[in-house]
C-alpha cells in the first residue's frame, strides 16, 4: 500500500461522510412532505403526475396494497422493457442497426434491470440501440432505485407509526424519490461527467484511422462461419490487417450518472466504468465512486431523523464502516502485492513515483491499484455492481473481498433503500438474539419484535443465500454450467460462485470471464435475481405493516440501547457470523484454495 | 383493482417520458452546448479530420513508436467497437504466457532493454482501450524509440516528460503518459 493510495482512500471516506448529513436531512424533508426549495419549482410537475396516475398522495395504503402496487408496477415495466429489447431492430434511434435481442437474453436483461441488479450478459456497444439504452435501461435504473427507496420509507413508517393500519402511498413515494432526489442529482453528475470526457450524443459510431496499421492473426473460418481447426486440433489462423478504429458513441453520461447513483451498475459499454468513454479521468472516477455509496450512506441519516433519534442512524452507518474499511484495506493490500508468478518472469510490480506496480491485469493505468480496489469494495458493498477493473483478474484474496461483501446480503451500504432495509432486518436479528440471552421480549425503536417479524426476517436472510448456494451447486455439476468456466482450477468454481452471489443478492458485477450469455445461465441467473429481489422486498413490506400496527413500548432499564458502540459491534458480529456460517465452505473451495495454490 | 392497474400502466408512460426522454435530452442539450468536444468523444483533429480520440488507445508494435498496454479485445487489439478485459485469473497459465510473450517482444525490439519490465507494460488493461502507460513504462522504451528513429535519447526523454500528466488535482489517480499523443508528437518531431 502506498501513501498516496491511503490518502486517496481517506479522502474518499471523509468526503462521503461530510455529505451524509446534508443529503440525508434533505431526503428526510422530501419523505416527510415538508417544504424545501426544489419543491417550489417541481411541485406542479408532482401534482401533474398524480393527476395522470389518478391517485391522491395522501390516500394511504395497507401493507398488502403497497406490496401489490410494487409488484404491479414492476410487472408492467418488465413487459415494456422486454418488448423494447425484442423489437429494438425495428425501433428508431438505432444507428448501428443492432438486431432485436434473443429471448433468453431479453428475459435475463429485463429481469436484471427491473430488480436493480444490472447483471450484464451482453456488451452494450455491440448489442443495445440508443433507444434501448435510454428509454429501456436508463428508465429502469431510475424506477428500480426509486422503488427500493420507497419500500425503505414504508418500513421506516412502520417504526414511527403507532397502532396504524397503513404505511404510506407507494405512488407518492415513488414520484417524490424520482423527482426530488434521483433526477436532480443525476442531472448534476451527468453534466460534470461530460466535462471530463464521458460521451453524450446521438451520432453514428465514428471511424478513425490507426496511426500505425497493424497485422494480426485472425481465426480462419470456413464458408459456414465455423472456425477451421488444423491437424493438431488448434484453430488455424490467417493474417489480417486493421487500419481503422471504430469509436462507439451515444448518450452515455445520462445513463452513467443514474447507474452510479441508483446502485444499478449496468454500464453503457461492455467493460462498464473501465471504459475511457464511461470513466475518462481520475476525477470522474472519484465522483462515480462517491455516487455509489452516497445515497445508501445518507439514507442512514434520513432514517435516524425520521425515527426521531439520529443516533440510531449513525449507529447503523458505523456498523457498515466497521465492516467496510477492514475489507477494503485487505483487498487493497493483496492487489498491491501483485502476482508472484509474474515477479519470477521478470515483471517489476513494485510501486514507485513512476508506476503504480501491483496487480495491473484488468486494471486501467489512470486509476492504478488503490482506486481499483476501492471501487471493487464500494461497488460490492453497495449493490451497485459497476466496475472500473476486471474482478476476475484480481488476486485470489483481493477478489474474495467483493464476493464476501455481496454474500453478506448487500447490507453494508447496500442498494439504495434495499441496503438499509436489509440492515434493519439484521438489526432485528441482533435485538432478538440479545433478547434471548436475557429472556426478554426484544424491542427495536420502541416496537416489540415478535414471531411474525422474525419469520419474515428469516425469509429475507435465507432466500438469497439459498439462491446462491443452490444455483452454484446446480451449475457446478451440470455440463451447461461448467461449460461457461474460462479459468482453470479453483478459480473456475469462484467464477460460478461469484455469478450466483451477484444474481441472488442483486449486485450485478461478475467474474466476467464466465460465458454467461447462454440459455442456461440467462434463465437460472434471471430466476435468482427475481427471488433475491422480491422475496426480500415483500416480507419487508409485511414487517412494515406489522410494526405500524403495534403500540409504542416505552424504553425501560431492561431495554437494550441500539445506538451504543456495544450494539454496533454486536450487530457487526451477527452479520459476519451469519455470512461466514453460510458461505465459508464455498469460499474455501474457490478463492482460498486458489490462494494456497498460488503461494505454495 | 383498477386502483392499482391504472397507475401501474400510466406510470409506464409517465416515467418513461420523464426519465427516458426529457432527462437524457436535457443532459445532451447542456453537454453539446457547454462541452461539445468532450461530449463527442474528445477527438484529436488534424487537417480538419479526426485521427483518433485522446481517450481511446491505439495498437502499436513498431519499434519506432511507444507501445501501450496489452489489449484483450478481439479480433484485433484496441478494437474500440468491442471493449474487453482478458479476465485471466492470476493462476491461469495463459496470463503468465501473455506476459512472457510481451517481455520477449520488448527484448527482441531492444536487446539492451533492462531486465525488469514495468507491470503495466506486461498486463492487459480492463477496457482493452487504455490510452495510457506509466512514466516508468515510457522510460523503459525511450532508448529503443530514439535508436529506431535516429534521434537523440535526450530529445525523446524530454518529449516523454512533456507528455507526462501528473495526478489530477495533485492527489487523484496515477501519473500517466498518453501513448497516442506521444507518438503523434514523435512523428511531428521528425518532420521539423
Amino acid at each position: 500500500m502506498t501513501t498516496n493510495g491511503i490518502i486517496q482512500i481517506a479522502l474518499y471516506i471523509v468526503v462521503l461522510l461530510v455529505l451524509v448529513k446534508p443529503l440525508g436531512g434533505y431526503m428526510a424533508m422530501v419523505y416527510e412532505g415538508k417544504a424545501f426549495w426544489p419543491n417550489r419549482v417541481l411541485a406542479p410537475v408532482e401534482r401533474l403526475i398524480y393527476r395522470l396516475l389518478g391517485i391522491r398522495p395522501d390516500d394511504e395504503m395497507t401493507w398488502k396494497t403497497y406490496a401489490v402496487a410494487v409488484l404491479a408496477f414492476k410487472f408492467a415495466f418488465f413487459f415494456l422493457l422486454y418488448l423494447i429489447l425484442r423489437l429494438q431492430g425495428i425501433l428508431p434511434l438505432n444507428p448501428q442497426k443492432f438486431a432485436g435481442v434473443p429471448p433468453d437474453l431479453a428475459f435475463n436483461t429485463a429481469v436484471s434491470f427491473l430488480t436493480n441488479t444490472n447483471w450484464q450478459s451482453y456488451g452494450g456497444e455491440s448489442t443495445m440501440s440508443y433507444l434501448t439504452q435510454m428509454m429501456g435501461l436508463s428508465v429502469q435504473n431510475f424506477v428500480s432505485a426509486a422503488q427500493g427507496m420507497a419500500v425503505l420509507v414504508a418500513l421506516i413508517r412502520g417504526f414511527t407509526r403507532r397502532s396504524a393500519s397503513t404505511i404510506g402511498n407507494f405512488w407518492a413515494d415513488l414520484t417524490r424519490t424520482t423527482l426530488y432526489i434521483l433526477l436532480p442529482l443525476s442531472l448534476i453528475l451527468a453534466v460534470v461527467l461530460v466535462s471530463q470526457g464521458v460521451v453524450q450524443n446521438f451520432s453514428h459510431f465514428k471511424n478513425v484511422p490507426l496511426l500505425q496499421k497493424i497485422t494480426y492473426d485472425s481465426p480462419k473460418v470456413d464458408a459456414d462461419g465455423k472456425a477451421v481447426t488444423g491437424a493438431d486440433g488448434k484453430p488455424v489462423t490467417e493474417h489480417a490487417k486493421a487500419s481503422v478504429q471504430t469509436l462507439p458513441l451515444g448518450p452515455a453520461a445520462s445513463q452513467v450518472a443514474i447507474k452510479q447513483l441508483g446502485t444499478n451498475g449496468g454500464g453503457f459499454f461492455n467493460v462498464n466504468s473501465a471504459h475511457p468513454f464511461e470513466n475518462p479521468t481520475p476525477l470522474s472516477n472519484f465522483l462515480e465512486m462517491l455516487s455509489i455509496l452516497l445515497i445508501p450512506a445518507a439514507l442512514c441519516y434520513t432514517f435516524g431523523k425520521m425515527v426521531g433519534d439520529r443516533r440510531q442512524g449513525w449507529a447503523l452507518l458505523a456498523v457498515m464502516l466497521v465492516i467496510f474499511i477492514p475489507l477494503l484495506l485487505f483487498c487493497y493490500s493483496f492487489e498491491q502485492a501483485g502476482n508472484p508468478l509474474l515477479t519470477e518472469a521478470g515483471v517489476n510490480q513494485t510501486a514507485s513515483d513512476l508506476q503504480p506496480g501491483g496487480n495491473m491485469e484488468g486494471k486501467e493505468l489512470r486509476f492504478g491499484i488503490a482506486n481499483s480496489a476501492l471501487w471493487a469494495t464500494a461497488t460490492t458493498a453497495a449493490s451497485n455492481g459497476s466496475v472500473n477493473a476486471m474482478h476476475d483478474s484480481f488476486s485470489p484474496l483481493g477478489g474474495l473481498v467483493p464476493m464476501v461483501l455481496i454474500q453478506l446480503g448487500e447490507i453494508i451500504f447496500g442498494g439504495v433503500g434495499s441496503g438499509l432495509y436489509g440492515m434493519l432486518a439484521f438489526a432485528m436479528v441482533a435485538v432478538f438474539v440479545s433478547g434471548l440471552m436475557v429472556g426478554r421480549t426484544p424491542e427495536y425503536l420502541g416496537k416489540k419484535i415478535e414471531a411474525f417479524e422474525m419469520k419474515m426476517v428469516a425469509i429475507v436472510i435465507l432466500v438469497p443465500a439459498a439462491c446462491v448456494l443452490l444455483g452454484t451447486a446446480v451449475a457446478s455439476v451440470t455440463n451447461a454450467g461448467v461449460a461457461g468456466i474460462s479459468n482453470p482450477g479453483p478459480h473456475g468454481f469462484s467464477q460460478i460462485l461469484y455469478a450466483f452471489s451477484s444474481a441472488g443478492n442483486n449486485n450485478g458485477s461478475a467474474f466476467a470471464g464466465l460465458s454467461a450469455n447462454t440459455p442456461f445461465y440467462n434463465t437460472l441467473l434471471g430466476v435468482c435475481m427475481l427471488f433475491g429481489r422480491f422475496w426480500v422486498m415483500v416480507p419487508i413490506i409485511a414487517i412494515a405493516g406489522s410494526l405500524a400496527s403495534k403500540k409504542y413500548v416505552t424504553p425501560s432499564v431492561g431495554t437494550l440501547p441500539t445506538h451504543t458502540p456495544l450494539f454496533v459491534f454486536f450487530l457487526a458480529g451477527i452479520i459476519i457470523i451469519v455470512g461466514a456460517l453460510t458461505f465459508l465452505p464455498g469460499l474455501a473451495l474457490g478463492p482460498i484454495a486458489e490462494h494456497l495454490t498460488l503461494y505454495k | 383493482m383498477m386502483k392499482i392497474i391504472r397507475p401501474a400502466l400510466v406510470s409506464l408512460v409517465v416515467f418513461t417520458v420523464l426519465t427516458g426522454i426529457i432527462y437524457p435530452l436535457t443532459v445532451t442539450g447542456i453537454a453539446q452546448l457547454i462541452f461539445p468536444a468532450q461530449a463527442n468523444g474528445s477527438l484529436i483533429v488534424k487537417g480538419g479530420k479526426p485521427i483518433g480520440s485522446e481517450l481511446i488507445g491505439q495498437p502499436f508494435d513498431d519499434p519506432k513508436y511507444f507501445w501501450g498496454r496489452l489489449s484483450a479485445t478481439s479480433p484485433f487489439p484496441y478494437n474500440a467497437a468491442s471493449s474487453s478485459g482478458s479476465n485471466l485469473a492470476q493462476t491461469n497459465p495463459a496470463l503468465l504466457e501473455q506476459a512472457k510473450a510481451r517481455i520477449e517482444a520488448l527484448r527482441k525490439a531492444d536487446p539492451q532493454a533492462p531486465a525488469s519490465v514495468p507491470a503495466d507494460l506486461t498486463t492487459a488493461s480492463g477496457s482493452g482501450l487504455d490510452p495510457h502507460i506509466s512514466p516508468a513504462a515510457a522510460e523503459y522504451q525511450v532508448r529503443r524509440v530514439a535508436e529506431n528513429r535516429g534521434i537523440d535519447e535526450a530529445k525523446v526523454r524530454a518529449l516523454v516528460a512533456a507528455y507526462t500528466e501528473p495526478r489530477q488535482l495533485w492527489i487523484l489517480g496515477e501519473p500517466t503518459v498518453n501513448v497516442l499523443n506521444l507518438n503523434l508528437a514523435l512523428d511531428d518531431l521528425k518532420k521539423e
